[in-house]
C-alpha cells in the first residue's frame, strides 16, 4: 500500500518528470535498478561493506535518563556511530555498487551540509572513481570542515552559485552536469527525491536501518514492534529507512519531524509538509514550497540538512494517507533539545536530528511504550552553531 | 480543423525557419512585446517565449539570468498571456510558450491550453512534462483547444524511441542538438552533426527545428542543412541583456542569415 507503483508514483506523488536529455539515464536505472539490487551477489558485496567499511549493525542502545525523564522506553538507533557520521553512507554505499555494475566510471552529487557529499567522496576513494560535488557557495562557506574533508578525500568541490547558492541549487548544478555527462556518469542523489527510481531506490538502501530495529528489538523487548519510530525529515531519506520495514504495521505509530525554523508562520521555515502545496521539482511530483505562481521557495532552518523546499515523494504519500503523522520543531527547539541529548546521554547529535528530540515533551507517552529515535547523524560538524547558542 | 500558424509556417517553407527563443518579461517586464514586433520586423519565422522558472535544470548561465530577472520583475503565467493578446495585435508569425511543468501546473494544465490558445499562441513545449503523461490525459484537450505541443529529442533518444515521440508531437520536433544545457557554444561539434544526420535519415512525420548552442550565422546554417531550421535562445537574450532593442535586433538576424547557404 506505500510502496511505489510500477509507474513510478506512491498515490499522486513521484513519478519522472525529466527533459528528455535525463530519459536513457532515468531509463536505464528503472529497468535496472530492481534487477541489481536483488542480485545475490550484489547484495554480499553490499552487506558487507555495510559491515566492514560502514560499520553496521548500529547499536539500538536504551537511553535511561531519557526515558525516564520522558515516561517511557526509549532507545537510540546510533546512525551517528556509522562511518562518516551519518546514515548516508548507506545510500552512497549502495548507489556506487549500482553505478559500477552499470558501468559509469564517473561519480557525481550535490550535498547541503556536506554530509552527503562526504559520504560520497568516502565511497568513490573506496573505489577509485572520479567524484565531483556539487555545493551552494553559501554552504560551502558554513560547513567549512566538510569541504575540507571532501577535498582531503579527492572528490573535486565545486560552488554553486546560481540561484541562493544552496542545497536546491546544487541540486540544479548536478543534474545540469549530468544532462552534459550522459554516458559515463552516475548521479548519486543523496535523499528519497528525484525522478523515480531514484526515491524507491534510495529508501531501500536505508531500509537497513529498520530491518535492524526489528531485529535488536526482538532480543531487547521481546518482539520487533516499537510503539513509536519518531526521525526528522529534511529530503527525508533517514526518515524513510526507519520507518520503512514498519509501514505495513499499522500499530506502530510513525512521527516525522520538520524544521520549522524560525517558526511555521515567520516566512523562515522548511517545513514543506506544513507549508507546501503539490508540485514538481528535479523530476518529481511532491508537496512543494512555493509561490502562488509555482516559483520555488527559498527554505530556511539551523540546520542545513533539512534545507530542502521538498520532501520525498513517499513521504508526500505518508503525510496524505495519515499513515505517518507530521510535526516540525523550530530552530530554538531543536537546540534545546540537542544540548539535553548531549547532556544526558553523553551523545551530541546533529542538529537535523536534534529536531526529532525535540518533539518528545509534546508527545504523551504510556510508561511501557517503546520509542525508537532515529539518531541519524553525529553533532561535531554543528559545534559552531551549538556554541554560539549556549 | 484550422490550420496553425505553425502548420502553415511549414507548409509554406521547408528550410532555413529561424526561430528565437526569449524569455518572456526579460530585461523589463513588458519588454516581451516590442521584443516580438521587432522580430517579426526582422524576418523571423517562429517567436518562442519562455515561462521564467526558478530552478532550469535544462539551462544554462544566460537563460538562468533571465529567468531570476524576470521572475523578479513579476512575470508569471497570467500575465504572459495578456502579453500574448498584446502580441497578437500586431504580430502574425506563429507563437509558442515554452516552460517548465510546475507554474504552469499551478496555474492549471486544462485552464493553460485553453487560454494559451484563446491568447493567440500557437503551441506549447513543456520539457518535463513526460511524452506518456500527456498521450494518456492531455492529448485530447491540446487537440480541443486548436495548440500544437512540442516534444524534444536528443542525442541520447533511440531511434525507436524518437519515432514514438514524432508519433506524439504536432506542430514540430524539438531536437536538442548536443547532451549539454542550452547556451552558445564555440564550435558546432561532430555529435551535433551526426545527430542531425540521424535525424534527417528518419523520415519523421514532424518537420525538425534544431537548438541548444546554435549563436550564430556557421551554426544556423550547419544546421540547416539536416533539418528545416534552428532555434536561437541564449545569444539572443544575452544580446537583450546589453539594452538597445530597435537596430541591435535587426543586425542580430541578419548576422545569423548572413552568407545563406543553407539550401538542400
Amino acid at each position: 500500500m506505500y510502496q511505489v507503483n510500477e509507474q513510478g508514483f506512491y498515490g499522486e506523488f513521484g513519478g519522472a518528470y525529466i527533459p528528455e536529455m535525463l530519459h536513457p539515464n532515468i531509463e536505464e536505472l528503472r529497468t535496472h535498478y530492481l534487477d541489481i539490487m536483488n542480485d545475490a551477489s550484489f547484495q554480499n558485496e553490499f552487506r558487507k561493506l555495510l559491515a566492514d567499511f560502514a560499520g553496521r549493525p548500529t547499536p539500538l542502545y536504551y537511553a535511561a535518563r531519557l526515558s525516564e525523564k520522558y515516561g517511557a522506553r526509549i532507545y537510540l538507533k546510533r546512525e551517528d556511530l556509522c562511518h562518516t557520521g551519518a546514515h548516508k553512507i548507506n545510500n552512497t554505499i549502495g548507489q556506487i555498487l549500482l553505478a559500477r555494475r552499470l558501468g559509469k566510471t564517473r561519480i557525481i552529487a550535490e550535498t547541503g551540509a556536506g554530509q552527503h557529499g562526504v559520504a560520497t567522496a568516502t565511497v568513490c576513494a573506496l573505489m577509485g572513481m572520479p567524484c565531483i560535488v556539487y555545493m551552494g557557495k553559501t554552504d560551502v562557506e558554513r560547513q567549512k570542515p566538510n569541504v575540507a574533508r571532501m577535498r582531503l578525500l579527492g572528490a573535486e568541490v565545486i560552488p554553486v552559485t546560481s540561484g541562493n547558492a544552496t542545497l536546491k541549487d546544487a541540486t540544479n548544478e548536478a543534474m545540469r552536469h549530468w544532462i552534459t555527462h550522459p554516458d559515463d556518469t552516475h548521479y548519486i542523489i543523496g535523499s528519497v527525491v528525484g525522478p523515480h527510481p531514484f526515491p524507491d531506490m534510495v529508501a531501500r538502501f536505508q531500509s537497513v536501518i529498520s530491518e535492524e530495529i526489528r531485529e535488536q528489538l526482538v532480543r531487547k523487548e521481546g518482539n520487533p514492534y516499537p510503539d513509536y519510530v519518531i526521525a526528522c525529515v529534511g529530503g527525508g531519506s533517514n526518515a524513510a529507512g526507519a520507518f520503512y520495514h514498519f509501514l505495513e504495521d499499522e500499530h506502530v505509530q510513525l512521527i516525522g519531524v520538520e524544521a520549522a525554523g524560525k517558526g511555521l508562520d515567520s516566512g523562515h521555515s522548511a517545513a514543506t509538509l506544513a507549508l507546501g502545496k503539490p508540485g514538481i521539482l528535479h523530476g518529481c511530483k511532491t508537496m512543494l514550497m512555493q509561490t502562488d505562481d509555482g516559483q520555488v521557495t527559498e527554505p530556511y532552518s539551523v540546520s542545513a540538512g533539512l534545507d530542502y523546499p521538498g520532501v520525498g515523494p513517499l513521504h508526500a504519500h505518508l503525510f496524505k494517507t495519515g499513515r505517518v503523522t507530521f510535526m516540525s520543531a523550530t530552530d530554538e527547539e531543536a537546540l534545546r533539545a540537542g544540548l539535553e541529548v548531549s547532556r544526558m546521554e553523553g551523545i551530541i547529535p546533529a542538529l537535523e536530528t536534534a529536531h526529532a528530540f525535540a518533539v518528545l515533551n509534546k508527545l504523551e507517552f504510556e510508561k511501557d511504550d517503546v520509542v525508537v529515535m532515529n539518531l541519524s547523524g553525529r553533532g561535531d560538524k554543528d559545534l559552531e552553531t551549538y556554541s554560539k547558542w549556549i | 480543423m484550422d490550420m496553425n500558424r505553425i502548420d502553415e509556417l511549414f507548409w509554406q517553407k521547408k528550410n532555413n525557419i529561424l526561430s528565437v527563443f526569449y524569455t518572456a518579461g526579460y530585461p523589463d517586464l513588458n519588454d516581451t512585446i516590442a521584443i516580438a514586433r521587432h522580430l517579426q520586423a526582422a524576418g523571423v519565422d517562429m517567436i518562442e517565449l519562455g515561462i521564467p522558472f526558478s530552478d532550469p535544470i535544462a539551462d544554462g548561465p544566460v537563460i538562468q539570468h533571465s529567468n531570476v530577472r524576470a521572475i523578479s520583475n513579476g512575470m508569471n503565467v497570467k500575465t504572459l498571456l495578456d502579453q500574448v493578446r498584446a502580441i497578437r495585435q500586431e504580430v502574425a508569425i506563429p507563437v509558442v510558450l515554452m516552460g517548465y511543468l510546475n507554474p504552469v501546473l499551478q496555474y492549471g494544465l486544462e485552464k493553460f491550453f485553453f487560454d494559451t490558445a484563446a491568447a493567440g499562441a500557437d503551441g506549447v513545449i513543456l520539457p518535463d512534462l513526460p511524452v506518456h503523461e500527456y498521450a494518456d490525459k492531455y492529448k485530447g484537450l491540446a487537440q480541443q483547444a486548436g495548440l500544437r505541443v512540442i516534444f524534444l529529442v536528443a542525442p541520447t533518444t533511440s531511434d525507436e524511441r524518437i519515432r514514438e515521440i514524432d508519433e506524439t508531437s504536432t506542430g514540430f520536433l524539438y531536437a536538442v542538438s548536443l547532451s549539454g544545457v542550452t547556451g552558445a557554444r564555440k564550435q558546432f561539434s561532430e555529435e551535433q552533426e551526426k545527430f542531425l544526420d540521424r535525424l534527417s535519415r528518419l523520415k519523421l512525420k514532424n518537420p525538425v527545428l534544431a537548438g541548444f548552442g546554435i549563436s550564430n550565422a556557421e551554426s544556423y546554417q550547419r544546421v540547416c542543412r539536416y533539418v528545416n531550421g534552428a532555434i536561437v535562445g541564449s545569444a539572443f537574450i544575452e544580446l537583450l541583456g546589453k539594452g538597445g532593442f530597435d537596430g541591435e535586433i535587426k543586425r542580430f538576424i541578419e548576422m545569423l542569415k548572413e552568407d545563406q547557404a543553407c539550401v538542400q
